[in-house]
């Protein structure tokens, strides 16, 4: 027999990763945005998500309806506990989302459409970052329902957590357009992700110490022998990828500082996995309480596994088709 | 104050907004996705430069809509959870992997390939990219297919148990997916948004040629656009009765409310106008025809109609919004018919496209799809009130643990941000019919080289601008 809940478990927090890198990139790149140095470099890095951002997106839709469908009662409790951050992610995703086609179609209003990216893009991966906070301190539920107050999700931690994915999101941004982009737009995008690369470093620091100091579970699972040397590399590696990527940003490389980003990422949220399993609700609901009817799990299984590398083709064939450093001329 | 309203209205009143403002998108999107395709096979098969013309120009439209369409979509997706998690705590194994399905089968098939669509031009061959077209097409008919199965079992549920807990558990997904009133609602919606997309492909035709510009382009979007009110509007017709006959077997008070009939009766009338009166129990300045109701509904003059008396207060929905939101539907779909009739008149008198007043008409239908479709909808889901899932689920037993004053703050949060948007995409589309498609389509090649003004066969249109 199959276990469902664990390959469904692993299905989200896989769609959940590939949502945080792809539309990382493109939320970094609005969060960029107002510091390019001109408005032809604008045009530029909006071409250069333009085709994704809404692929891109559907990966969030894929996280939010697979949590509903596999996992309802986690559904049920983390979207009211969390009602006001996601709300707020969700109009700083309208206004940017917007911003993409309103921006091409007009000329004196241009700007506004550009502020409404830039803010947009900040709202939404702030908002995100402080989703993460919040999660990570746990949510109180009684029964099958959230048991807290609307502002459960918000302390000084969340906010913390909220500006450090804007770091991260900008680093995967900025690699993305050295990848991307050439001349000065592409020179100005290295210098962004070197100085952001530091901040992304401190952050990563601060939330790895504090998570098993703010929860004696997550203390005992990293710091138990022989535990900790099973662990180990997670973050030996990490630090590998930060000294990469930093020679990379100084020697000119111009692709794979992208992808050392991805790399940066994974391992946060490997070492972010590691802490919280198996929780879905952290510390009230394991993934296996929340786990739906095996009808429905499994239901859904067969066409998932059917049609997730179908998916996952397609859309690599749009990065493909789309492959290249890209002009500032619309396409359209 | 604001937190001595009631959460379940405010939250209500949220959902109502945001699925209205949502549903504008794909009635739009579903249709002109479908006609896209079509006038891309058109112009690969003929070579036209007219029908590449017409694409380039809707496909800008396309993409302003379909952008608003994905970002009030993933409002959508979430909102389930925020304000209705006992909803989504007790039908989860049920709607969730439909859900599921229509992410996996239809959004990423339309996000992926609405990139190729819109920038891919010079990067794929000419049939790749009419392949897109189509996908994308597909696309949005799968992800139709997924929510109306999902809406419909919330009317029409079947397939299900309940077990010691409270929680629905599946029995038989053929069941859940083609419950009573899927059919009816797929054929009536999916019509509905061709006949939306028409009217307002029609109605900018019909500006044109009342304006005398790009007068080819207007002709081909006037000419489809009427063929589609012809041969489609009085098969909505159809589509609309069967589907009100199969609302009458599985919902009757939805349908007595729709009449306006409070009163069982054998013989019963169809009132035409009227001033339903929940608490008076009357519909008031009832205009009737006798027996009318009796004899569409049963097939038989002194057929039994169920008035909406039969059902204790408590379960009745709100009777005078389904009663009026139902003629208003009707309404716009008789005026649709019509002009498909005038059209055929027209046509047939080789007159259909230099009559001004059909012009001025059709430039006046052109929002009349969308004020359908929305009534339609009204009428849908006001008519299963006070359910969210007819029979099983009260809506006041499915909000979330939120309190008002959150939901206020967000209620206005969207008012004001779907105001915004809503302004500024209607402007932009406005902007963009107002521009018109271009004067020299034929921008296409592998290295977007312009072909000379000879081969593309502008030089003789007359247009006085662009």
């Amino acid at each position: 027999m199959l276990d469902l809940p664990l390959i469904w478990f692993g299905l989200l927090i896989t769609a959940l990763f590939l949502y945080v890198l792809l539309d990382g990139f493109d939320l970094g790149v609005g969060i960029l945005f107002p510091f390019a140095p001109s408005d032809e470099c604008r045009d530029r890095m909006m071409n250069s998500i333009a085709p994704f951002w809404d692929g891109n997106e559907t990966w969030l839709v894929l996280s939010g309806g697979g949590l509903f469908a596999a996992f309802p009662l986690a559904y049920a409790i983390l979207m009211p506990a969390l009602y006001m951050p996601v709300i707020m992610m969700l109009l700083g995703l309208i206004f940017r989302g917007v911003s993409f086609e309103f921006r091409f179609k007009s000329h004196r209003s241009r700007f506004i459409w550009d502020y409404c990216f830039h803010f947009g893009s900040i709202v939404a991966a702030f908002m995100q970052g402080m989703i993460l906070g919040a999660y990570v301190k746990g949510v109180q539920v009684q029964g099958r329902s959230f048991a807290g107050g609307p502002f459960d999700w918000l302390s000084a931690y969340s906010v913390m957590t909220g500006v450090a994915l804007l770091f991260g999101y900008a680093l995967l941004g900025a690699t993305w357009l050295v990848m991307k982009t050439e001349g000065i737009t592409r020179d100005w995008a290295r210098k962004c992700a070197s100085y952001v690369l530091g901040y992304v470093g401190v952050f990563l620091a601060v939330v790895s110490i504090s998570m098993p100091v703010m929860n004696a579970g997550v203390k005992e699972l990293w710091f138990t022998l022989p535990n900790f040397y099973y662990l180990l590399p997670v973050p030996l590696l990490t630090a590998a990828l930060f000294a990469m990527l930093w020679r990379d940003l100084h020697k000119g490389v111009e692709n794979r500082p992208f992808f050392l980003s991805i790399g940066i990422f994974l391992m946060g949220y490997i070492g972010w996995g590691i802490s919280l399993w198996p929780w879905l609700v952290p510390f009230a609901v394991t993934f296996r309480q929340a786990a739906a009817a095996a009808s429905s799990q499994s239901f859904l299984l067969a066409g998932t596994l059917v049609i997730l590398p179908v998916i996952l083709g397609y859309v690599a064939w749009c990065y493909y088709v789309f492959r290249g450093k890209v002009s500032n001329e619309e396409y359209y | 104050m604001i937190e001595h309203l009631d959460p379940v209205l405010l939250s209500r009143i949220q959902f109502a907004l945001t699925v209205s403002f949502h549903i504008f998108f794909p009635a739009f999107t579903i249709g002109l996705a479908s006609w896209l395709a079509v006038l891309e096979w058109r112009w690969l098969a003929t070579g036209n430069p007219v029908y590449s013309a017409i694409y380039r120009m809707w496909v800008r439209i396309f993409a302003v809509t379909f952008g608003m369409g994905v970002v009030s979509g993933v409002v959508m997706s979430f909102q389930f959870g925020t304000n209705w998690s006992l909803f989504s705590d007790k039908v989860g194994n049920i709607l969730g992997p439909l859900l599921g399905y229509e992410v996996l089968t239809a959004f990423f098939l339309e996000a992926s390939f609405l990139g190729v669509m819109l920038f891919g031009w010079n990067r794929v061959s000419r049939g790749m990219h009419f392949a897109a077209t189509l996908i994308v097409a597909v696309g949005t008919l799968i992800s139709a297919f997924w929510i109306l199965a999902a809406n419909s079992w919330m009317q029409t549920p079947q397939g299900f148990s309940i077990s010691k807990n409270g929680l629905l558990y599946p029995e038989s997904w053929l069941k859940i997916i083609f419950s009573p009133s899927f059919p009816y609602r797929f054929v009536h919606m999916v019509t509905a948004a061709y006949l939306t997309t028409a009217f307002v492909a029609g109605g900018v035709g019909a500006f044109y040629l009342r304006r005398s510009r790009h007068i080819r382009e207007a002709r081909v979007m006037l000419g489809m656009a009427m063929i589609m009110a012809i041969f489609v509007a009085p098969l909505q017709l159809l589509a609309g009765d069967m589907h009100g006959l199969n609302t009458f077997a599985h919902q009757p008070l939805k349908v007595a409310a729709m009449e306006g009939l409070w009163e069982t009766a054998r013989g019963a009338p169809s009132i035409i106008l009227g001033w339903p009166e929940q608490e008076k129990e009357t519909t008031k300045f009832a205009v009737e025809i006798p027996r009318l109701s009796s004899l569409i509904l049963t097939h038989d003059l002194n057929g039994e109609v169920k008035g909406l008396k039969a059902w204790p207060k408590n379960e009745r929905p709100p009777v005078l919004l389904v009663f009026w939101a139902f003629r208003v539907m009707v309404g716009i779909g008789t005026l649709m018919i019509l002009t498909g009739l005038a059209a055929l008149i027209l046509y047939l008198r080789k007159r259909l496209f230099d009559v001004g007043w059909f012009q001025c008409w059709c430039v006046a239908m052109t929002p009349a799809g969308f004020a359908a479709v929305l009534a339609g909808w009204f009428v849908t889901e006001i008519g299963r009130q006070p359910y969210i899932i007819q029979g099983v689920m009260r809506t006041s037993e499915a909000l979330s643990p939120v309190q008002s004053v959150p939901v206020a703050v967000s209620l206005g949060a969207f008012i004001l941000t779907y105001g915004v948007v809503f302004g500024a995409g209607s402007y932009y589309v406005i902007k963009l019919i107002a521009k018109g498609p271009d004067a020299q389509p034929d921008v296409y090649g592998s290295h977007g080289v312009k072909k000379a003004q000879l081969f593309t066969g502008t030089m003789d249109e007359p247009t006085t601008g662009n």
